[in-house]
């Protein structure tokens, strides 16, 4: 703390209030999005499991947010004998 | 037909049980017919609150498993004789609160009393749904700091998507009640304000109770401070919340900082 912050006792409350500010605008456009991807990854794991016998834990989903744009990933690990089993399917 | 207000929070800690309490006893000792319902299943504390944690025979749990009938479980207060107590079960888990049986509870409630006031565990777990799944009316007891701030938000999105009334596309009324206030410190800057909190949570304020060694010494003699102390300025403040809620309107009155003699000279706040 500098001399001239301690002459002019700021306090802590306009920081409090702008980090809680910036928190809550996040937390509440996010606040659905838990279950959402949940969701996306069951339904998802669901409709490849019909044609490929891949591990639950192989597959991975996630989202990020930005300003203007949410961005989907989905992550799917394939052993190479299911993709041949896919082939000989196909 | 009674009402059911719930009082909750998400956080621990910031007064939701004196507030069950405080509110209780004002409301009642206008008349009305008041019940209390504690849902911290299995941390139960609004019998100590209440000064009747060595008469409760039969609890919450036991109605709602058929062991025992409503009017067995309510607990009358000795003080007030519209004012009753429904324990939650100390012993039980937490798990065996249904909503099904939750749900005929509080409808026999409802036929018997003007209010019922749903004690919230702290959480977002299965009890605190279930506290605040059948009200009408919902206060948030937060204190003026970031994290019961955060909290607070984080209930109100509930109370918007997990109520009853939310599932049938009714409002539900909800309320900020603003609890260890300390008006030294607000104006230090070093809290929260009033408008701060207000402004974050988009709420009407019901009341500001101030921080006191008042609503330590109650808890001590398991009496509502509304009834032990009712002119202390947290009893006052109960008092024009449980007012506002009956309709009422009602100045608000907010806790200002006492100068004393050292404080005068050395230019800090009691």
């Amino acid at each position: 703390m500098n001399l001239l912050n301690f002459f002019r006792r700021s306090g802590s409350a306009p920081v409090a209030r702008e980090r809680l500010q910036i928190l809550l605008a996040h937390e509440r456009t996010t606040a659905g999005h838990s279950d959402l991807v949940d969701i996306l990854r069951e339904e998802i794991l669901a409709v490849i499991c019909q044609r490929l016998s891949v591990e639950p834990d192989l597959v991975q989903v996630s989202m990020q947010s930005e300003d203007a744009i949410s961005t989907l990933t989905v992550d799917i690990e394939i052993p190479a004998r299911a993709e041949m089993l896919m082939a000989a399917n196909g | 037909m009674a009402k059911v207000l719930v009082v909750t929070s998400g956080k621990g800690g910031v007064g939701k049980t004196t507030t069950t309490a405080a509110l209780g006893a004002a409301l009642a000792l206008s008349g009305q017919a008041v019940c209390v319902v504690d849902f911290d299943v299995g941390l139960r504390n609004l019998d100590l609150i209440m000064g009747a944690e060595r008469r409760v025979v039969y609890d919450f749990i036991n109605v709602i498993q058929g062991n025992a009938k409503l009017q067995q479980a309510l607990i009358k207060d000795k003080r007030l004789s519209s004012l009753s107590l429904l324990a939650a079960s100390q012993t039980r888990d937490k798990d065996a609160l249904t909503e099904k049986g939750v749900a005929r509870v509080m409808d026999q409630l409802r036929e018997k009393f003007d209010w019922v006031i749903c004690d919230s565990p702290a959480g977002i777990e299965r009890g605190a749904i279930l506290a605040m799944r059948h009200a009408d009316i919902a206060v948030i007891a937060t204190n003026p700091e970031i994290s019961s701030v955060r909290d607070s938000d984080r209930i109100i999105g509930l109370l918007d998507s997990k109520t009853v009334k939310a599932e049938r596309d009714e409002t539900i009324e909800k309320h900020v009640l603003l609890t260890r206030y300390d008006a030294a410190r607000a104006q230090r800057n070093e809290m929260l304000s009033i408008d701060d909190v207000l402004e974050i949570l988009s709420l009407p304020l019901l009341g500001v109770v101030p921080e006191s060694r008042d609503v330590l010494n109650a808890s001590n003699i398991g009496s509502p401070v509304t009834l032990s102390n009712p002119s202390c300025a947290p009893a006052r403040a109960y008092q024009d919340a449980a007012r506002r809620l009956d309709g009422e309107t009602v100045t608000m009155d907010i806790p200002v900082v006492k100068r004393t003699l050292f404080g005068t000279l050395f230019g800090r706040a009691a």
